[in-house]
């Protein structure tokens, strides 16, 4: 069966790569992808939920821990992608030059491109199935359809991984990686009603928190896990996310093709 | 593909970067079963050759085959029959010595078990059979070069391109390396290489062209260089300072060969080094050392461009 996937999509051999890397190193990365969602969990959901039930009642229709586990799982997927697509890209295209091996082969920068976001939102399915269960475990998932949520994970964290390793593939040096967290990740993360709801926020702030694509993820998530599935809005969701992908992908497709032939 | 298609056939071959031409309408043509060499000096424009030979660079201008295919067109199945041996090791240092040659096949769709077959036959053959479960970074710079070279080897290449195999390596790394290219020749696979080093070129090219600045100046075997651009012998005199040196060159200018200065050396072409010899101690010329060989392609480089291979 992998055969002829690969035959008829050689990029599958590129993810072939990346689970072969993730199969010897993945120890290392057990704390970033599965343990620091988790720890969130506890954080929020159970340490400031507590606090929060105890003095409003409920956010936004449910009790706070059932608020903060789709909003904490999209942000997680987030940060994944995001931490992935970055420092990985260069090494692959300049510190290590994997990619350029990559590409003597059949394979074509396209393929090393898109190997790399398949992979990234592999890891998602596993991380936010791990993620999922433990939150259930706590009472924090409401509904079955709670697990449309993963998938949801995965299309956010795709969305992002398609942007910024597109970004990266523009990128000389790892200089303006940081800021891309500190003025990208780190916002997004916070006031795209991961932690609270947007109506929180000032009136003036509230729209654009509609500009952050990890916002479309949150609703996404969080109208599955709550069991409050309102199907119009969520087409809107995914189809903001895969428009946003799309383009990332056309853009990464080029920026990885100028990048490894010149 | 007709038995009588070159492997590489470049006609007017061009590169360019922005307004810089890096290669300038070169021609090449490869046979089935050559060691074809490119010997230049840095910058010659070798490597930008090569990279569009392997199908990662596109061509500025000029006509370009590879194994009959256009690589403009036809870049995938024209490198699933290549082999390639960049300048710079790209070697996955994420993966084991053995998963670096699992996961290349993989590249190539090849079913695992032959890759498996075919790794452990070429880490043999490159001598690293012992390191299969080593990390690439625990290696020696020759090693990774082997290595490389195996990587290179998985997929069973019509034409293997080795960009620059042994710089950097000390010389029994080198001398192994070589002897492993011999084999891979007797097995009458074609190579191609660019090396700046004469002897390299002189040892393992059938046929090479030298280049210079984007343009090819020469072409043939090492031998056939050597006869039609150089003289037969060099007798090179050694001064203790470009002062020396200075004084000497007028008085070589009676020799009946070509007298080339470089650096505190002058170089004194001739087909007759003794009888030169004697000329010039007898023109009262005496430098500190003085030394007779025979002709080598860097002379032929020398003769040709005015200048050393590793200026
Ligand atoms: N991507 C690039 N962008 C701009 N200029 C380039 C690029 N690659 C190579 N060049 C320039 O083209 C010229 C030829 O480079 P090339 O790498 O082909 O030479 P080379 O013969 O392989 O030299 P070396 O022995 O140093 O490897 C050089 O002047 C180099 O600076
Ligand atoms: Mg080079």
């Amino acid at each position: 069966m992998l055969a002829t996937a690969t035959a008829r999509w050689p990029f599958t051999r590129a993810v072939e790569r990346e689970i072969r890397v993730f199969s010897r190193l993945w120890r290392g990365t057990v704390f970033s992808t599965f343990l620091n969602p988790i720890v969130f969990l506890l954080a929020m959901g159970i340490g400031v939920g507590g606090m929060v039930d105890e003095h409003s009642g409920e956010v936004a229709g449910v009790h706070y821990l059932a608020f903060v586990v789709p909003g904490i799982m999209a942000a997680s997927a987030m940060q994944t992608a995001a931490g992935d697509s970055l420092w990985r890209v260069l090494a692959g295209l300049k510190w290590m030059r994997f990619f350029h091996a990559m590409v003597a082969t059949p394979l074509t920068p396209a393929d090393v491109y898109a190997g790399k976001v398949t992979w990234t939102g592999m890891r998602i399915v596993m991380s936010s199935s791990v993620f999922l269960g433990v939150a259930t475990v706590f009472g924090g998932v409401l509904s079955p359809l709670g697990l449309l949520a993963i998938p949801s994970a995965v299309l956010t964290a795709v969305t992002f991984a398609a942007v910024i390793t597109a970004y990266a593939a523009t990128q000389d040096s790892e200089a303006k990686f940081a800021v891309v967290y500190r003025l990208g990740v780190i916002p997004l993360f916070l006031f795209s009603g991961t932690f609270f709801p947007v109506s929180q926020l000032p009136d003036w702030v509230e729209p654009l928190s509609r500009l952050s694509p990890l916002y479309y993820g949150v609703e996404l998530c969080r109208m599955f896990t709550t069991g409050d599935p309102r199907w119009g809005v969520a087409l809107v969701d995914v189809v903001v996310l895969i428009g946003i992908a799309a383009l990332g992908w056309r853009w990464g497709t080029r920026s990885f093709t100028r990048r490894l032939t010149t | 593909m007709s038995m009588e298609e070159p492997l590489v056939m470049a006609r007017g071959l061009t590169k360019k970067f922005g307004d810089f031409e890096a290669v300038s309408g070169i021609d090449v043509q490869v046979e089935r079963g050559d060691v074809f060499g490119f010997l230049g000096p840095n910058g010659a424009g070798k490597s930008s050759t090569m990279r569009m030979i392997g199908c990662v660079s596109p061509v500025s201008a000029g006509r370009l085959r590879v194994l009959g295919l256009n690589p403009r067109d036809e870049g995938p199945a024209i490198r699933a029959r290549l082999g390639v041996v960049p300048q710079e090791d790209n070697l996955d240092n994420d993966l084991s010595v053995g998963d670096n040659l699992t996961i290349y096949g993989r590249y190539f769709g090849l079913p695992r078990a032959v890759i498996k077959e075919r790794a452990a036959e070429l880490l043999e053959f490159m001598q690293l059979a012992e390191r299969r479960d080593a990390r690439v970074e625990a290696l020696s710079g020759g090693m990774k070069r082997r290595l490389t070279i195996a990587r290179a080897l998985i997929n069973q290449p019509d034409l293997l391109l080795l960009d620059e195999p042994t710089t950097g390596l000390d010389p029994q790394a080198r001398h192994l390396l070589w002897e492993r290219l011999y084999q891979l020749k007797l097995r009458g696979v074609t190579l191609v290489l660019t090396t700046h080093y004469m002897d390299e070129a002189e040892q393992l090219c059938d046929r090479l062209v030298i280049m210079d600045r984007g343009h090819i100046v020469a072409e043939g075997s090492p031998r056939e260089l050597i006869n039609r651009h150089s003289t037969r012998e060099v007798v090179e005199l050694r001064f203790n300072s470009m002062e020396d040196r200075e004084h000497s060159v007028p008085r070589l200018a009676d020799l009946s060969g070509r007298v080339e200065p470089v650096g505190e050396r002058v170089l004194v072409y001739t087909d007759n080094g003794d009888a030169t010899v004697s000329a010039i101690t007898s023109n009262g010329v005496h430098p500190a050392a003085v030394l007779v060989r025979r002709a080598s392609l860097e002379d032929v480089f020398l003769i040709l461009t005015g200048r050393t291979l590793d200026e």
